[in-house]
């Protein structure tokens, strides 16, 4: 007969706390517009997973979860974020019509399904709990199963492993289709495209001397805001600040433009 | 408490994160998603292998890892790619083949 498992209030606890926060987590990655806010709140399920993992006897997997997911793969998704722009929110309306009451009826189902079939099903046994296969130490056995039973598998994993830093390889390199422009070509480019007003450069950002941070437009003289002098990153991201906060009470915008 | 309750916390993720990659636009959201059905899944693989006494389920969650990580590289890889061409990482804007 095996000793069956009883699992001590503290483990209790940490599951009563953190199980919640990790659903409502991952219920706020659905939620939430943009995708950086998505990542953090995977972060920060995967970190949950990884208590899980620890309290559940499973040590190297949860100091793996840290290691891999929450540092090197969630690195890499803010990384990519970065790269294709921070700007790269969501349009939160469906493209396909009636695909999200359809998708959420689908879950509602399959959830149900699953949660059912967990509470109705039995294993037949009591569970027994990793004491004795954890007993000459977790990564000892864990590397004992890994380079007997596994090892077949394991270099399989790893031609896998260099096969996809190839392919991602590949796949990044950029090759220039055009030739870069010269500082010649970006000179003529500048006077013959557009207007004059823009060939000597854009307007800085700020009103002088009341606020100049990057994120307020500057004036204009008949004092509008001039859309030009604001990055586009920020326009996208929406943290362009209103100017008019910041501008002269008593402008004269009587001035007539003189050609 | 019995270690069922990680089963549950498990499936709620998993379908959680299959309406992800079904409603969400944003490819990254979308890959984001995906990577919370593989970590749902992993915990199901801990949690069987702590009921049966078996550190058998561990090596396979170890793997998934592995195969997550792959899979990540080449999926990011692959979006940035389609960003460069199409300045967009909203996957209904992939959508050559369907003319």
């Amino acid at each position: 007969m095996n000793p069956t498992l009883t699992i001590a209030t503290p483990e209790a606890v940490m599951f009563w706390f953190m199980a919640p926060l990790a659903v409502f987590a991952a219920l706020g990655m659905l939620l939430v517009k943009k995708a950086v806010h998505s990542a953090i709140l995977l972060a920060w399920v995967m970190i949950t997973l990884a208590f899980f993992y620890i309290a559940q006897g499973a040590l190297f997997l949860g100091i793996v979860q840290v290691v891999v997911y929450t540092g090197a793969v969630m690195m890499l998704f803010l990384f990519i974020l970065m790269l294709v722009g921070v700007d790269s929110s969501d349009s939160l309306t469906e493209t396909i019509r009636g695909l999200r009451p359809i998708a959420i009826t689908a879950a509602l189902g399959f959830g149900g399904l699953m949660v059912s079939l967990i509470g109705r099903a039995t294993l037949g046994r009591e569970p027994v709990g990793l004491e004795a296969a954890n007993a000459g130490g977790n990564v000892q056995g864990l590397a004992q199963l890994l380079f007997s039973t596994y090892v077949w598998p394991f270099e399989v994993v790893s031609a896998l492993l260099i096969t996809a830093a190839l392919g991602a390889m590949v796949l990044a390199h950029h090759q220039r289709t055009v030739e870069r422009p010269s500082q010649r070509e970006q000179a003529v480019n500048r006077f013959r495209t557009g207007s004059l007003a823009s060939a000597a450069g854009l307007p800085g950002p700020g009103v002088f001397a009341r606020h100049n941070a990057v994120d307020v437009p500057a004036l204009l003289p008949d004092g509008s805001a001039a859309p030009t002098s604001i990055s586009a990153t920020l326009k996208a991201r929406g943290d362009v600040l209103d100017s008019s906060a910041y501008q002269l009470d008593n402008v004269d915008t009587t001035v007539i433009e003189e050609k | 408490m019995n270690p069922y309750n990680y089963l549950y916390v498990a499936a709620i993720l998993f379908t959680i994160g299959a309406v992800g990659v079904v409603v969400r636009r944003n490819a990254i959201v979308v890959f984001m998603c995906v990577e919370l059905m593989l970590n749902a899944s992993n915990l199901t693989l801990t949690t069987f292998s702590r009921i049966n006494g078996d550190l058998n389920g561990q090596v396979v969650a170890f793997f998934t890892m592995v195969i997550a990580a792959c899979e990540v590289v080449v999926g990011l890889a692959i979006i940035v790619t389609i960003f460069r061409s199409r300045r967009s990482s909203s996957i209904d804007d992939a959508s050559l083949l369907k003319r």
